[in-house]
């Protein structure tokens, strides 16, 4: 039998908090899982650094994969199943790119693409179309068949529909990440209809719709992602820690450049610090091992590297202030200034960090846009785009909320032992309350 | 300081003005694929390579008075024009960005419109496939734009100038 077509025996499940069971027929599937590329998402966390927020925050992107796979499913094989515009050929193509959609990630992969230039998608493709076991399973099914799986994940198919069942403003990635994460960091918000959603949605041309009846499920599903973003995605402690482990990268790549003795090489990002990463490298990184680095690079002698490992392992992390660019671009200039002439390198302990999201954006037509519309199925089969037909997301539609906080070492500032006068300085700039007064 | 929002005011600036959003956009993704240091990460939209990354930065300059953003009606289109303001110049004379060689290409695209240069950055997306394929991929999802075969090799000959402008720089 085709092996595209091939069932197991018996059905497997995974038992998941969130869907409460991911349930597996196809032997592609079941195959793809037990890759060796596939498991390694086991070992890095869907959250990055949230965790030391929120403590429940440790699942990992192979649950997060599990559940986008376990929502597509659904689609394919209920919701969709026999509708007008729905290719059942086009089941397995997105079965296989819902799992595989987040293959390429690495060990916190917001600080190391942030330092290093990487891209995870990048890798994506790369695992997909390279001499890896995920590879192998997708060409058993065919020879163009990984090719197909990576361009749906780039969003560079001509299968649109299929696209936006993995990559739009509301698809099965979003559902699943925003269910999950609720659910580990122990939050409120971020839960929303799931069932009344699917029950709603509908393949339509290019793009999957939802019926105007489920409006409202659409609209708790905007309000649950805003509230997520700005209540755990960003949260401030959260970046806190994000900014020490971007810092630690780029110390220990500064040092790995200057042929510093490390007492502990780092022979894991050799290549990645030699700009050679190769793919093969590449896997062998996660989280486990970045954190083994941090963990011993707490022995170090160089001072920097050291207090920051030790400061992400103790969760010891930078205090923060809000702050304005515009306006404090002078007194964070005259920081700078102070902090190196208190001993505080400030390429290392002074950091401005942004955070921004607009919660949903519609293209209009005469506009320049590149988001492509939740649209609504009227009931005449007209489409309507969600904003005009819902106040509330109408209200928070196309507007975006910046955040900006300057991050530093309290602790350092308030050891006043050595250059007492300069950090008395630095902390009347940065408003701070005399200890006294804490 | 925000030095990722310095280089894109930076080449707001050595441009002098940028008019309109896809514009904007292609130009900076063009730069990076030259190996100037932007930092903002792409992926295929339905206009080619787009960064919502940059989309945001600009927004943030925008709100932080550092980039003028004039939105005008033409015809029955909207557009949106690009500059740094005097608060932004006085900024980025503190924080100067490195972006030595970047001027003559950017004049150069600056003087292109945004169809071609959006022509220009897909076949840059694209740069991992055969010239064959690159034009399939064109032709089906680019098909509202009805591209010509001949504009497809201008973009491939275009490409090959502006490697010429930015490689003295690249390669000291």
């Amino acid at each position: 039998m085709e092996y595209a077509k091939l069932k197991l025996s018996e059905e497997k499940v995974f038992k998941d908090p969130v869907h409460r069971y991911v349930h597996v027929r196809d032997r592609v599937i079941w195959d793809l899982i037990g890759t060796k590329e596939f498991q390694r998402l086991r070992r890095i966390r869907q959250l990055g650094t949230t965790y030391l927020t929120f403590h429940g925050a440790e699942h990992s992107r192979f649950s997060h994969s599990l559940g986008v796979y376990e929502i597509v499913r659904r689609i394919t094989d209920d919701v969709f199943k026999d509708r007008v515009n729905w290719n059942g050929k086009d089941r397995l193509l997105s079965l296989c790119a819902a799992l595989l959609h987040d293959l390429g990630h690495g060990p916190f992969s917001h600080s190391f693409e942030k330092v290093f230039g990487m891209d995870h998608e990048e890798f994506t493709r790369q695992i997909i179309l390279g001499e890896t076991e995920v590879n192998e399973v997708l060409r058993r099914v065919g020879r163009n068949f990984p090719k197909k799986v990576a361009e749906v994940i780039a969003k560079t198919s001509e299968n649109k529909l299929v696209v936006s069942l993995i990559s739009s403003q509301l698809d099965a990635d979003r559902m699943d990440y925003l269910l999950r994460d609720a659910y580990y960091t122990g939050v409120s918000y971020g839960h929303f209809d799931i069932e009344r959603l699917l029950r709603v949605m509908r393949p339509h041309e290019d793009q999957a719709v939802f019926k105007y009846s489920g409006m409202h499920a659409v609209e708790d599903y905007i309000l649950s992602r805003y509230q997520m973003y700005w209540q755990v995605y960003f949260h401030p402690v959260t970046r806190s820690a994000e900014v020490i482990l971007t810092k630690i990268l780029h110390r220990a790549k500064t040092l790995y450049d200057a042929r510093y003795p490390f007492k502990h090489g780092p022979s894991h990002f050799q290549s990645l610090f030699e700009d050679r990463l190769s793919l093969r490298d590449y896997l062998k990184l996660d989280e486990h091992v970045m954190l083994y680095y941090i963990e011993v690079w707490q022995e170090e002698d160089d001072p920097v590297l050291r207090d920051l490992c030790a400061r992400f392992v103790n969760r010891n992390l930078f205090k923060y202030i809000e702050f304005d660019p515009a306006k404090e671009f002078k007194v964070h200039s005259r920081l700078e200034k102070l902090f190196a002439e208190a001993g505080i390198d400030p390429n290392y302990y002074l950091v401005i960090d942004s955070s921004s999201d607009l919660p949903y954006d519609f293209y209009r037509p005469g506009e320049e846009g590149e988001r492509l519309p939740i649209n609504l199925l009227m009931r005449n089969g007209d489409l309507k785009e969600l904003s005009r037909e819902s106040d509330i997301v109408d209200a928070i539609s196309g507007k975006r909320r910046t955040d900006h906080k300057l991050y530093f070492p309290l602790d350092l500032i308030e050891d006043e032992t050595t250059h007492g006068e300069k950090k008395r300085e630095i902390a009347a700039l940065l408003k701070l309350p005399r200890s006294s007064e804490i | 300081m925000l030095e990722d929002h310095v280089k894109i005011m930076g080449a707001l600036a050595i441009s002098g003005e940028i008019v309109g959003r896809k514009k904007l956009q292609k130009m900076i993704y063009i730069a990076k694929k030259l190996s100037f240091p932007f930092q903002e990460k792409f992926e295929f939209h339905f206009y080619g390579p787009y960064s919502e990354e940059l989309t945001l930065k600009v927004e943030e300059l925008t709100n932080l008075g550092f980039v003028n953003e004039v939105k005008e009606k033409k015809g029955g289109y909207v557009q949106y024009r690009y500059t740094v303001t005097d608060e932004g110049r006085e900024f980025l004379e503190m924080y100067e960005p490195d972006l030595s060689g970047l001027d003559a290409c950017l004049a150069e695209m600056n003087g292109q419109n945004a169809r071609f240069l959006e022509l220009v950055s897909t076949v840059m997306y694209f740069d991992m496939l055969p010239k064959e394929e690159v034009k399939e991929k064109i032709f089906t999802l680019k098909a509202k734009q009805r591209y010509t075969e001949e504009e497809i090799n201008e973009a491939y000959d275009y490409i090959e100038k502006l490697k010429k402008i930015a490689s003295p720089v690249q390669q000291a």
